[in-house]
């Protein structure tokens, strides 16, 4: 479904890393792990056309991602959820709103009425449901941004440190979630630092773990 | 794409979409900035309109009515005064291309001199000459063989067939009425180039939104679409206060009388009235135009 060849990314000058390699297939599970700034965030943004690769291929659903315009690049999103540490919530809008925003924007929000209900049930946010995203904790933001990633029923969801503002009870609540999208069949890829949760993570699914250092892509060691 | 096929766009994007709408927070300053320049550029189209149509009349009313006339001044003694007019009379009556010709009564004479005597006048008392109207028919007359037959027979009349001062006259009202329009230009434009810089501000202090928009799949038509109607409707309701501001302000001013001058006969006649209700209309297209323009360019460079 995407899938990154030999991939170089420079920003200023500098690279960030190369000769990376890496495919979402179907019911995949992968982590990816690796000091702060060694470009994981990059990485991630390349595999939903936010960036674009220095040098390499990468493949966005059988495209070429240079071929795509913004169109679509649009549409390919809409098969691609996307969960950031930081949410990215329009805050004038309900919780519930916002996490229908992506049936809003591609003309069906018709399509929200059942499903919304049953999706904030099941991340445990429908008594939140009409509260603004600032008046949300931490743990709160996170389901919401992971319920707003999947509303779509999007084949692939990318997560950017999706457990870096919560404890670690809301970590397994969210981990839970994740794998249960991934029994569904859908390509799961988490960026983060947390290692509990990785190991948490392999006690439930066959999940493959790499590592993002001096500027490569490699597998994690035993110890994950 | 034609102007047909722009129409159902154009009403389905006034119809709206309420959720789409909502995803784009209301923005204090540049919404209050298109309303009021939207109230103030109607009002002074509405003034504008009013001065083009107003000069068109004028420039009309002499080129048509005044082309046809012309006057003849008998100047003599108070004694000669009644037999030289009998005499221009009949020379007149006589003149191919003369349709009417009548003398300016007492009266008319006075009321032509009220405005700077007073009514009271008593013209019977003054030395004034004595005035004949001549209508000509459509083939015209011959002006110069008219002046030869009146030089020998009525020596104190002078034939003034308008042409000296009718065409600056003319001229004149046609200056202001291409003046009238250009204002209407200008006024548009003016209004484009602000609608514009309140879009691009919206726009700019709206980034967050737009990336978050960006990042749940919406696309760039659909992002444009929410800033586009909201300025529309915004322009148009400006428009629409400062149309009606101005067409009471035309309909308050002085009416045009004998007294007044043409000055005063600055507002609408008739369908005349009718015409500023496109303003409005105009100023949302106009914003229309400019909010999607700046739009689709400020998410181009976005991205």
């Amino acid at each position: 479904m995407i899938e990154l060849r030999n991939v170089a990314y420079t920003y200023g000058g500098a690279e960030l890393f190369s000769d990376v390699s890496l495919q979402m297939a179907p019911g995949s599970f992968q982590f990816l792990t690796g000091p702060s700034g060694a470009g994981k965030t990059t990485l991630m943004k390349l595999c939903y056309g936010a960036l674009t690769a220095t040098t390499g291929d990468v493949q966005i659903f059988g495209q070429d991602a240079r071929d795509l315009d913004r169109d679509a690049v649009a549409l390919a999103r809409r098969r691609v959820g996307v969960v950031h540490q930081d949410c990215q919530f329009l805050d004038h809008l309900s919780l519930a709103e916002n996490v229908a925003l992506p049936l809003t924007a591609a003309g069906r929000a018709n399509e929200a009425a059942g499903n919304l209900d049953d999706l904030l049930a099941w991340v445990g946010l429908s008594a939140q449901a009409r509260q603004l995203p600032p008046s949300l904790s931490g743990g709160e933001r996170q389901r919401a941004a992971l319920a707003r990633a999947v509303i779509m029923s999007p084949d692939v969801i990318l997560a950017d440190e999706p457990t870096g503002n919560v404890d670690w009870e809301m970590s397994q609540r969210l981990l839970t979630l994740l794998v249960e999208l991934n029994r569904m069949g859908k390509a799961v890829f988490v960026c983060t630092h947390d290692l509990n949760l990785i190991r948490a993570a392999k006690s439930q699914v066959p999940a493959r773990v790499l590592r993002l250092r001096d500027r490569r892509l490699q597998a994690a060691g035993a110890e994950l | 794409m034609s102007g047909a096929a722009r129409l159902p766009k154009l009403l389905a994007l006034l119809a709206g979409d309420a959720q789409a709408d909502r995803a784009v927070p209301p923005t204090g300053f540049t919404a209050r900035l298109t309303v009021f320049t939207a109230a103030a550029m109607a009002f002074l189209a509405v003034f504008a309109l009013a001065l083009s149509l107003a000069t068109g009349r004028l420039a009309e009313r002499w080129g048509d009515e005044l082309a046809r006339t012309s006057t003849l001044r008998i100047s003599s003694p108070a004694e000669q005064m009644a037999i030289q007019t009998e005499a221009a009379l009949r020379v007149l009556s006589t003149t191919p291309g003369i349709a009417e010709a009548r003398a300016l009564t007492s009266q008319e004479q006075r009321d032509l001199l009220s405005p700077w005597f007073g009514p009271e006048l008593p013209v019977e008392l003054l030395q004034v000459p004595a005035l004949i109207e001549i209508v000509e028919d459509a083939d015209g007359y011959d002006a110069i063989g008219l002046r030869a037959r009146l030089a020998a027979e009525v020596p104190g009349a002078v034939l003034d067939d308008h042409t000296r001062w009718r065409r600056p006259l003319i001229e004149a009202a046609g200056r202001l009425r291409l003046m009238g329009n250009v204002s209407l230009l200008l006024i548009a434009g003016a209004t484009a180039a602000m609608i514009t810089l309140a879009a691009q501000a919206a726009l700019a202090a709206n980034a967050q939104v737009i990336q978050v928009l960006r990042l749940v799949g919406a696309r760039d038509v659909y992002i444009a679409r929410a800033f586009v109607r909201r300025f529309t409707l915004r322009a148009l309701t400006g428009a629409a206060v400062g149309t009606v501001a101005g067409l009471l302000g035309v309909f308050l001013l002085p009416s045009a009388d004998a007294a007044g001058g043409f000055l005063t006969g600055l507002g609408f006649q008739g369908w005349g009235w009718l015409l500023p209700l496109v303003i409005p209309v105009i100023a949302a297209a106009i914003a229309f135009v400019a909010t999607r323009q700046a739009a689709l360019r400020t998410l181009n460079r976005q991205s």
